[in-house]
């Protein structure tokens, strides 16, 4: 079987930074693989780990900068990658949840996966919805927020947790094929070994054009227009004790005993 | 032209982000000068309209399939639903249920789609707000279109308390059983055990700020020396460094302790939603421009490797070597 696992390279904020027009300035910025789909990638792996005949292809929709992060995800154990990038998708002020869908679907169509696994959310964009718009896309069926997965290939299911609020999780048998969204903490993403990084590097990377999937330039139109980002005012009204930290630690001190929640 | 607005319940109890997407609802409908329409869907739909029968909804829709959840059921209903109503806006949850459903339809319907929206003004184009960057920045967005989809954060609009007078109206929906490729077979309580942290007058609370599990006995010292108890946010559970029962927050607790220190917590949105009903909160944490300073009543900004072996100190114990 075949398991498609989304990657997204994403941004982290530096604590101080700058905002130049309607997004981040790029210096305020630093790139890492997307926490949710450090998740995915591992459980792509432990699955072709654990079956038979696996094979994991990434695809990641970013510039050429993305490579770094994508040769970490084969260097965790993928097979492949797969990147998707144009002029188009540079000049483009964001790419909305069906844009990104319609990007990931035109590879799904020419991978015919089994199985689609890609993170709950982005930990940059956080929209959460571009695994199971991709599933309507595709025509797949989906679960969204999984944090256990057993697979029956033979069976063509997937046995599924989806993990509720307040504590509660939904125990969900979805048809293949089918896209999963992976929640954080389903197993325990493994460090690159060097010599997965080095095996990495000969690992094939393809790089696909708008044109190569057969998609027209339009595809990034979107009618959601970001017209302003800015820092939240500071909502807060905190106290906050000043000083050396056995100052502040005896500030804490005598005010958890004065409230009487603390003896001693 | 109206705004529906679709309901979430599970396990027989409406949930509060119903009575929220009432509220949001409403303000949408005022501002494009509209009716509001909710649709409630599965379960037992009679007691739920009742339940949603607040100020401001003029009609309630009723669609009696299934018990729980079905993303399939509910994706074809509402599709079903917005071909009837013909609304100018759709607005969904945006739960776990949600995210499970909202993406669908919005793609079914050929409908622009934003989701996590914590704001909205104005009809003609709508303007949406939402964070971005992990709540660093807000952003905001205008929506060029006739009809649109918008999933809204729970706990951000008030739930609607004032009773309605919204006329109920059952719908038959269509559903193709066949099509359904998810089958829901139960569900599970997790993060039980001997410690219910719930219970507790005051909580220690651990965050990735601790940064290695080797230094998490520091916080059991500290929690220990204050005769307290430990919990902590979702990173601390996902690596594995402290069980699931310790774990506050959207997917696990919702606690309100007489007193909670924050230690080494950013305070994301999903961590604040299961502590901010806590009567005092004390933050410790590097970052003055963190979130969890936004509710918090007291903080130190400081390195909590400096200011909790003191604070061991000062009640008696003996901070451990981290």
């Amino acid at each position: 079987m075949k398991i498609l696992v989304t990657v997204k390279e994403v941004a982290e904020v530096d604590d101080e930074f700058d905002i130049s027009g309607l997004d981040i300035d790029e210096s305020s910025l630093e790139y890492d693989l997307n926490e949710w789909d450090d998740y995915a990638v591992e459980e792509a792996v432990q699955t072709s780990e654990t079956h038979d005949d696996v094979e994991v292809v990434t695809v990641t929709v970013g510039p050429e900068r993305a490579e770094e992060t994508i040769r970490m995800a084969l260097a965790k154990g993928a097979d492949r990658a797969i990147r998707v990038w144009d002029d188009a998708l540079e000049d483009a002020q964001f790419l909305d949840v069906d844009a990104k869908a319609e990007l990931i679907a035109a590879v799904a169509e020419e991978e015919e996966p089994d199985l689609v696994l890609s993170g709950v959310q982005a930990g940059d964009d956080a929209n959460g919805a571009t695994g199971v718009a991709l599933a309507e896309t595709l025509g797949f069926e989906w679960a969204a927020v999984v944090n256990d997965l057993e697979l029956d290939a033979d069976a063509g299911v997937a046995a599924v947790h989806r993990e509720l609020e307040g504590g509660i999780e939904e125990l969900t048998d979805v048809e293949l094929p089918a896209v999963l969204t992976i929640q954080t903490g389903i197993n325990e993403p493994r460090y690159a070994s060097l010599r997965g990084i080095r095996q990495a590097q000969r690992k094939p990377l393809d790089v696909n054009s708008l044109d190569d999937l057969g998609l027209d330039a339009d595809v990034v139109e979107s009618p959601v227009e970001r017209t302003s980002m800015y820092e939240p005012e500071s909502e807060s009204d905190a106290t906050v004790w000043e000083g050396s930290a056995d100052e502040t630690a005896q500030e804490l001190a005598s005010f958890l005993r004065d409230k009487g929640v603390v003896e001693g | 032209m109206t705004v529906l607005a679709v309901g979430e319940h599970r396990r027989g109890d409406l949930r509060d982000v119903s009575l929220e997407l009432v509220t949001a609802g409403r303000e949408l409908a005022d501002e494009l000068d509209t009716d509001l329409a909710m649709a409630v869907i599965g379960g037992d739909v009679e007691g739920f309209a009742e339940e949603l029968n607040r100020e401001g909804v003029d009609t309630i829709y009723t669609v009696a399939e299934g018990e729980e959840f079905n993303h399939g059921v509910y994706t074809q209903a509402i599709e079903q639903l917005y071909a009837e109503l013909d609304p100018a806006a759709l607005l969904l949850p945006n739960s776990v249920n949600g995210l499970d459903h909202a993406p669908a339809v919005a793609e079914r319907l050929d409908l622009p789609l934003v989701t996590d929206v914590i704001a909205l003004e104005g009809g003609d184009p709508v303007e949406v707000t939402r964070e971005q960057y992990g709540g660093k920045v807000e952003t905001t967005y205008d929506i060029d279109a006739e009809e649109y989809v918008l999933t809204i954060r729970p706990a951000e609009w008030p739930t609607a308390d004032e009773a309605g007078d919204a006329a109920v109206e059952a719908f038959e929906a269509d559903i193709d059983e066949a099509s359904l490729g998810t089958t829901v077979n139960g569900f599970e309580e997790v993060g039980s055990g001997d410690i219910d942290i719930t219970e507790a007058d005051v909580l220690v609370s651990v965050g990735r700020g601790i940064e290695d599990e080797e230094n998490i006995p520091l916080i059991e010292e500290l929690a220990d020396a204050l005769d307290a108890t430990l919990s902590s946010s979702r990173p601390i559970v996902d690596n594995g460094w402290l069980p699931q029962n310790r774990q506050v927050g959207q997917s696990g607790k919702v606690v309100t302790p007489d007193v909670y220190i924050a230690i080494g917590i950013s305070g994301a949105v999903q961590h604040v939603a299961g502590m901010k009903g806590s009567d005092t909160i004390i933050a410790i944490n590097t970052d003055p421009n963190a979130p969890i300073y936004d509710i918090a009543d007291y903080g130190i900004v400081d390195d909590l490797f400096d200011v909790v072996p003191e604070l061991i100190e000062e009640f008696g114990g003996e901070a451990p070597d981290v």
